[in-house]
């Protein structure tokens, strides 16, 4: 393959109209894990990161509840029933290596933020103030326990301004909104390198391609491929689907979270911490339901067990409204001052959304698309894995578009926060490691050669059919079809949507083709790797012939550790256009790692 | 229960009555024009929308050109301050029942900032102030990587002001901004004053000094737009009130 001579780049070269840059190590994305990365990574090698959003813009600022850790601060509490509770939580799918290192990497995770400035809500004696959380239990279960380290219901927000004001202090390189849309191979003694990406600038929509001896996606999640979801409408999951077009594997996509409480209609999350606090979930007849399903842990069971007896609810008749289709969060138990101190944002979310006073009303709440538990596989090290077992050199992903695995078939409340932190750190760091002795790989000739190709393919929509319109019927069907209950049948559906939206999106017509602040162009690259993860998930989840945290199949309502004990890696192997996503998907299996915790039955 | 539940519930959406709301909004294309131009659209709306839900169904369905920041939808990103009806706010947080629908809404981008297109500024100016007042906490290292401590009053000193988003509708709101680009403008001093009042901190001076700044604080004219513009319910002049204070008396 003919290459681009790495000495012929100097930051500012442009060769036919693009950009080149040179960095050490190139970050993608600036939410909690990709700010993260650049704290461990920017004073030590040339680094930049690379972001569609302004930082601060990034998702991780709309986590509310908490980030977990066992710093036994208010009682007691250690790493390894940390390690339990995950492991016992993603039904046993958790690679468990993985998950000993979450819980026990926690506690200096959070006391680096503590150092970095981060401020804590704090107990009468000045520790930082833990509070409870779903699935989070001490004693194998017992009880539930104060593990949920928080900042009011604003963790998220304080996260994400406490890294940029690190990254600020350490002066971080940033490129902000610029869209990552490719991954630049080249081809070394048989072997596909990284060699760089290829971004697109939104303010001038001119293309950059930025050599870096490492990469590290953290792009966040993809929940924009349901209609009702916690989820940001950028969050598309460019970087997973980038991964995914390299024919490089992605990994248990069928596992999507569900979190009971989004308001009714709108899928604006309220925070388990509300239930942590004390708050109950209720039917039309006002009963506390979730005494039936969980005797034990009550509303504060795991997600994918609340979520999926708020949907049996509704389904048998208990929903409240006219159309018995919502159910209640009441917090009206509780007192106003405490409400005002540990859950004001909510409690605001809810006055204006819905026009209703959670002081003394009940507010209405449906399971809205949460969080993807699968995507970009890596190792421990946040390297990027090619196959079951060998790594992609000087790759590296982290944060909600990796799959460690440390959430297995369902994420705890409060451990995404914790993940991003102790892989985001630890991607920084391989990272730092690798460069000091990799070389740069030489770029292709022509190496946005893909991208443009992406952009000249919708820039010449001249088509008739609207952008909105086909991810409106993707995301409708997928919440129809894909959701808290499957089946062989309605994933069959949805499949077949799929292709037909294929066809029809070569058709799209744009009505922007100028070249500043393009939105329209994006948004419909954007709803390209929608299709395709889209169309990933429901691929694994038709394969997948069991029941098992966030994925319920009606017609397997079992566990079934005989044949799924197993992770899901799916390959892109032929022409998405095909008829049959058969004709190219390929799934392969990969076991789940098992150290102190033998797989049992899940009871709460 | 209040009937904008009921209205929200997405099986009933058939039955909500819908009505015909015009936007005016302010375009500018830096390709084609020479000046802004304002361009009317009548939208099908609920009253439970939003101006950002507004915005989208222009985009979406009638003209995919209409440019705006957006991401979270609800007040927590900070990437769509603009000006509704005259006043700056967050389009996702701006309720189209809250405003009066007999009259066109009138909605254009932020003031004080240079106009990139349509709703979208340049927001580097603004980030350039922030990062000036070091926006960082400055401490040294504790012992053995432990928690600092700090109490719950501590704690509660200096609430207020870490709820900013960066949204920039304060600063874009100050007429004082306008006029003088070099002002620091509220949304930095707020940013200040979040580490001047932190117990932990030991870089006030720093900061109080930069403040004193003939840019700084004292150009504050205790005109309340910020304030009043705070989609985040921060009591903006307050803060400054209290930063000029710690000028005058050092750090509390
Ligand atoms: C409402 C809500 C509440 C939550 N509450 C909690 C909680 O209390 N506790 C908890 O543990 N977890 C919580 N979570 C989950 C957790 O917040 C997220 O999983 C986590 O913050 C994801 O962080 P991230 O860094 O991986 O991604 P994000 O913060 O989403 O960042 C993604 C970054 O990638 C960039 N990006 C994306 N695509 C591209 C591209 N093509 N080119 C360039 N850049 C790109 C974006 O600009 C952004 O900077 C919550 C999630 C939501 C939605
Ligand atoms: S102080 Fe308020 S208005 Fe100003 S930038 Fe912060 S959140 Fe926005
Ligand atoms: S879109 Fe995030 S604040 Fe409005």
């Amino acid at each position: 393959m003919s290459t681009i001579n790495t000495g012929d780049i100097a930051d500012g070269t442009v060769i036919d109209g693009v950009h080149y840059h040179q960095f050490d190590i190139v970050i993608v994305g600036a939410g909690g894990a990709g700010m993260r990365a650049a704290i461990e990574a920017g004073p030590h090698a040339k680094t930049a990161v690379i972001s569609k959003l302004y930082p601060t813009r990034s998702h991780t600022g709309a986590a509310q509840g908490g980030m977990a850790a066992a710093l036994a601060n208010v009682e007691d509490d250690n790493w390894e029933w940390h390690t339990y509770d995950t492991v016992k939580g993603g039904d046993y799918l958790v690679d468990q290596d993985a998950a000993e290192i979450l819980a026990k990497e926690a506690i200096d995770a959070v006391i680096d933020l503590e150092n970095m400035g981060l401020p804590f809500n704090r107990t009468e004696d000045g520790k930082i103030d833990q509070r409870r959380f779903g699935g989070h239990t001490r004693e194998h279960g017992k009880a539930p326990v104060r593990r949920a380290c928080y900042a009011a219901d604003r963790t998220g927000h304080m996260i994400l301004q406490t890294l940029y004001q690190n990254c600020v202090k350490l002066g971080i390189n940033f490129f902000n909104e610029f869209y990552v849309l490719d991954l630049v191979m080249t081809e070394v003694d048989g072997v596909e390198e990284p060699s760089g990406v290829v971004a697109y600038e939104l303010a001038t929509g001119e293309l950059h391609v930025f050599q870096s001896k490492a990469i590290i996606f953290a792009t966040g999640g993809f929940g924009k491929i349901f209609k009702t979801t916690s989820n940001a409408h950028t969050l598309t999951g460019d970087g997973v689907g980038i991964i995914w077009r390299k024919g490089l594997p992605l990994e248990d996509m069928e596992f999507f979270q569900f979190h009971p409480t989004g308001l009714a209609g709108l899928g604006i999350l309220l925070s388990e911490a509300a239930r942590g606090e004390g708050a109950i979930l209720r039917n039309a007849e006002g009963e506390r339901f979730m005494e039936r399903y969980t005797p034990t842990l009550k509303d504060l069971a795991p997600r994918d067990i609340v979520a999926r007896s708020m949907a049996t609810e509704i389904r048998e008749g208990r929903g409240a409204g006219p159309d018995k289709d919502y159910l209640f969060l009441d917090i009206t138990h509780l007192e106003p001052a405490v409400i005002d101190e540990k859950l004001p944002d909510i409690t605001e979310f809810a006055r204006t959304y819905l026009g209703v006073e959670p002081y003394t009303e009940p507010v209405p709440v449906l399971p809205t698309a949460h969080y993807a538990m699968g995507g970009i596989p890596t190792n421990v090290e946040a390297e990027v894995l090619r196959n079951n077992t060998d790594v992609v050199k000087g790759l590296y992903a982290a944060g909600e578009c990796a799959c460690v695995s440390v959430h297995g078939s369902n994420r705890l409340g409060t451990n995404s926060l914790l993940d991003i932190n102790v892989f985001g750190k630890r991607a920084g760091k391989s990272a730092v490691e690798y460069v000091k002795t990799a070389e740069f790989v030489p770029l292709p000739k022509d190496p946005a050669g893909g991208v443009k190709r992406i952009l000249d393919m919708v820039r010449s929509g001249d088509g008739t059919e609207r952008i909105a319109v086909i991810r409106k019927e993707l995301q409708d069907s997928m919440d129809r079809n894909a959701q808290i209950f499957r089946t062989d049948e309605s994933l069959e559906e949805v499949t077949q949507l799929i292709q037909k939206l294929r066809a029809r999106y070569k058709n799209i017509q744009l009505h922007d083709k100028g070249k500043r602040f393009n939105t329209d162009l994006l948004e419909a690259v954007e709803l390209g790797f929608l299709l395709d993860l889209a169309e990933v998930l429901v691929y694994s989840a038709r394969s997948r012939k069991e029941s098992r945290g966030g994925h319920m199949r009606e017609d397997y309502p079992n566990r079934d550790d005989e044949n799924f004990l197993v992770h899901t890696m799916a390959y892109l192997t032929g022409d998405p256009e095909s008829e049959e996503a058969g004709d190219h998907i390929r799934l392969d299996w990969k076991p789940v790692v098992i150290t102190n915790y033998p797989p049992m039955e899940r009871k709460y | 229960m209040s009937t904008a539940v009921a209205d929200k519930k997405p099986a009933a959406a058939e039955e909500i009555p819908t009505f015909t709301a015009t936007l005016i909004i302010r375009r500018f294309d830096p390709d084609v024009d020479e000046e802004p131009r304002w361009e009317d659209f009548d939208v099908e709306l609920y009253a439970t929308d939003r101006v950002l839900d507004a915005l989208h169904k222009i985009k979406w369905e009638q003209d995919g050109s209409l440019t705006f920041r957006r991401s979270c939808a609800h007040g927590i990103c900070g990437s769509d301050a603009m000006r509704i009806n005259g006043r700056n706010r967050l389009a996702c947080k701006t309720l189209i029942k809250d405003l009066d629908i007999t009259k066109p809404i009138y909605v254009e981008a932020i003031k004080g900032l240079p106009l990139e297109k349509d709703l979208i500024v340049d927001m580097e100016p603004f980030f350039d102030s922030y990062k000036e007042i070091n926006p960082f906490l400055m401490a040294g290292a504790t012992k053995g990587g432990k928690e600092r401590k700090q109490s719950p009053v501590e704690r509660a000193r200096f609430d207020d002001t870490t709820k900013c988003i960066l949204c920039a509708a304060c600063t874009s709101s100050c007429p004082v901004f306008w006029t003088d680009g070099q002002y620091f403008g509220p949304a930095a001093i707020v940013n200040a004053h979040r580490f001047i009042f932190d117990s932990r901190d030991e870089g006030s001076q720093v900061r109080l000094d930069i403040l004193n700044d003939k840019e700084g604080v004292w150009r504050c004219r205790t005109t309340f737009n910020c304030t009043d513009a705070c989609p985040r319910g921060i009591q903006v002049t307050q803060a400054i009130a209290e930063v000029k204070q710690a000028i005058i008396k050092g750090k509390p």
